[in-house]
């Protein structure tokens, strides 16, 4: 019975580590996929001239495989939709969690939440049909489709993140913070801006982090909505062409185990470390400022 | 000394602070019912009764702390210097000023110690570096835990021990130069050296300070306090001198309570 019972537990074990290495060994195996298809294009191209290069015309003859204009795109969109969502998201996510009553706040969060749900394809074409023609016409440019509406529409798809992973640091601040602000004669305002917020800072970098790094990885919106010109932007309202929408776009066309083929992965490699960043830094971020708890004895 | 006895004297102007047929409830429950009792200048008022009895409750409502609940209400009066604090027209902000609070467990803000500090001056709109300087320092000195932080003002105040936070929150809350010293339960969280450290703050701040203390250590109320006030399922039972409550209480409850026969 109890040599069972051992031979059950050892068996469970093996099971649990054998998936957990399988999830493990799958994405490593993508890795290495990534850098054995993307590596090749270096051996026509220098790294400096693909990453710095301006021009990006991957079918000409001669090719030009230049994805600066990509990267700028990518940059700029994720910047532009930051500056967007950074404050709606936060504010959002202190009004919930500081000023809204209770009930409110139970109905408001699932709701933000909810607009993570919003597939991106149903984004991409709220942004083409509506609002790319408001732009035109308000703005009276030449098309609507640009970087501008490329970083509204992220800046939906990143506010969710943002509001609900800061709406959470901001309410594990223990109330003893609150009541000692206040009970100094502190105003609601300032206890919020010199006390909660300060104090729940590290939940509130790393749901930015996060929600910026879904912006710049995110591909149909920046397909459906950016443009796709690979040139560099001279106004925020010039379309463009992001790099993940570069890569969806002409993977199609692109014969496999060609230059065209191997830049389109090596521009992965690129995005791919971005994104890698942009973990590495989230994780930083909360490791470096725990949430600050009550005075520990 | 009894409760009747106090509520005649209730206006008399010896009273910093006083209550009056303070009524309090969260919700449709009613913590406090009914409760009359002054506090003198430079006197520490200790509130003693068993866990849920209101008196930690009835200290929140002397700085309206309770306002943060959005539902409780409050019935009745309480004084400060003889004005209403309930009424809509006074200034919240300005109350807590004056009637400041030490919270039961250490509740430093993750800031630095100096910060920790001058918080209460910067919020309250002052700006002079030197004289908040000067300001934090006398804080700390009368809290009597400047020589052990005045190398390291710019550490963060989380690394100090628990008994150290407490001082500092109690320096926090002298900082801004209160009439009134509300404390709840400010050494419970704490070792016995703390403790004694806090009971000699307390017995050095009375005299500049009106104070008034929750602790569950009669012990303790029986060593710092002039006054003492026994609360029982919401009712102020009965109030006195220290000295009397403990040797010759007048309610059969209070006896029990104090003799450790319940609560």
């Amino acid at each position: 019975m109890a040599d069972r019972r051992q031979t059950t537990e050892k068996n469970m074990r093996t099971m649990f580590f054998i998936i957990a290495t399988a999830s493990i060994a799958v994405l490593f195996l993508i890795m290495l996929f990534l850098f054995k298809e993307g590596l090749p294009i270096f051996k026509t191209v220098s790294v400096k001239d693909f990453i710095f290069g301006k021009y990006w015309y991957p079918t000409s003859d001669p090719a030009d495989f230049g994805i600066f204009p990509l990267i700028v795109a990518s940059v700029l969109v994720t910047a532009v939709s930051g500056v967007i969502s950074i404050p709606l998201g936060v504010m959002t996510a202190v009004y919930l969690s500081e000023i809204a009553k209770p009930r409110v706040g139970q109905i408001v969060k699932p709701m933000v939440e909810m607009l993570a749900a919003l597939p991106s394809v149903v984004i991409g074409f709220f942004g083409m049909v509506l609002v790319a023609p408001f732009l035109q016409r308000v703005f009276g440019i030449p098309t609507g489709l640009n970087l501008f509406n490329a970083a509204l529409m992220l800046a939906f798809m990143s506010v969710p993140t943002i509001c609900s992973i800061s709406e959470d640091a901001i309410h594990s601040v223990p109330d003893a913070l609150r009541e000692a602000s206040v009970a100094l004669g502190a105003t609601q305002l300032q206890t919020i801006v010199r006390v909660v917020v300060p104090a729940s800072l590290s939940g509130i970098s790393t749901g930015i982090i996060l929600g910026l790094s879904r912006a710049i990885g995110e591909t149909m919106v920046v397909l459906m909505v950016a443009g796709g010109a690979a040139m560099l932007p001279r106004s925020p309202f010039d379309p463009v062409r992001p790099m993940p929408a570069s890569i969806a776009s002409e993977m199609a066309e692109a014969p496999v185990g060609g230059e065209h083929y191997y830049a389109l992965f090596a521009t992965g490699i690129v995005l791919f470390v971005f994104t890698l960043f942009f973990n590495i830094v989230a994780d930083y971020l909360a490791q470096k400022y725990a949430q600050v708890g009550e005075a520990s004895l | 000394m009894n409760v009747p006895e106090q509520s005649k004297n209730d206006d008399s102007p010896e009273y910093k602070m006083s209550s009056e047929d303070l009524d309090f409830y969260y919700g449709d429950f009613k913590a406090l019912n009914n409760v009359t009792m002054g506090f003198k200048s430079c006197e520490v008022t200790a509130l003693i009764g068993p866990s849920g009895c209101g008196k930690s409750t009835f200290l929140r409502c002397l700085n309206r702390m309770n306002d943060l609940i959005p539902i409780s209400r409050v019935d009745g009066k309480i004084t400060l210097d003889g004005e209403n604090i309930y009424l809509p027209s006074v200034d919240v902000v300005m109350l807590r000023r004056k009637v400041g609070m030490v919270f039961q467990k250490p509740n430093p803000f993750p800031k630095s110690i100096f910060d920790n500090v001058a918080y209460g001056l910067w919020v309250n709109g002052i700006k002079d570096k030197a004289f908040v300087r000067d300001c934090v320092e006398e804080s700390l000195k009368r809290a009597a835990i400047w020589d052990e932080v005045k190398d390291r003002l710019q550490d963060t105040a989380l690394g100090l021990s628990g008994g150290q936070q407490q001082r500092l929150c109690i320096a926090r809350a002298l900082a801004v130069k209160p009439e009134v010293v509300l404390m709840d339960e400010p050494a419970s969280a704490l070792d016995p050296i703390a403790t004694q450290k806090i009971e000699e703050l307390i017995h050095q701040l009375k005299e500049m300070y009106t104070i008034i203390i929750v602790t569950h250590n009669m012990q303790q109320a029986a060593r710092v306090s002039d006054v003492t006030a026994f609360f029982y399922l919401g009712k102020l039972i009965e109030a006195g001198d220290t000295d009397s409550i403990f040797t010759r209480p007048t309610k059969k409850q209070t006896e029990d309570y104090i003799t450790g026969r319940f609560g």
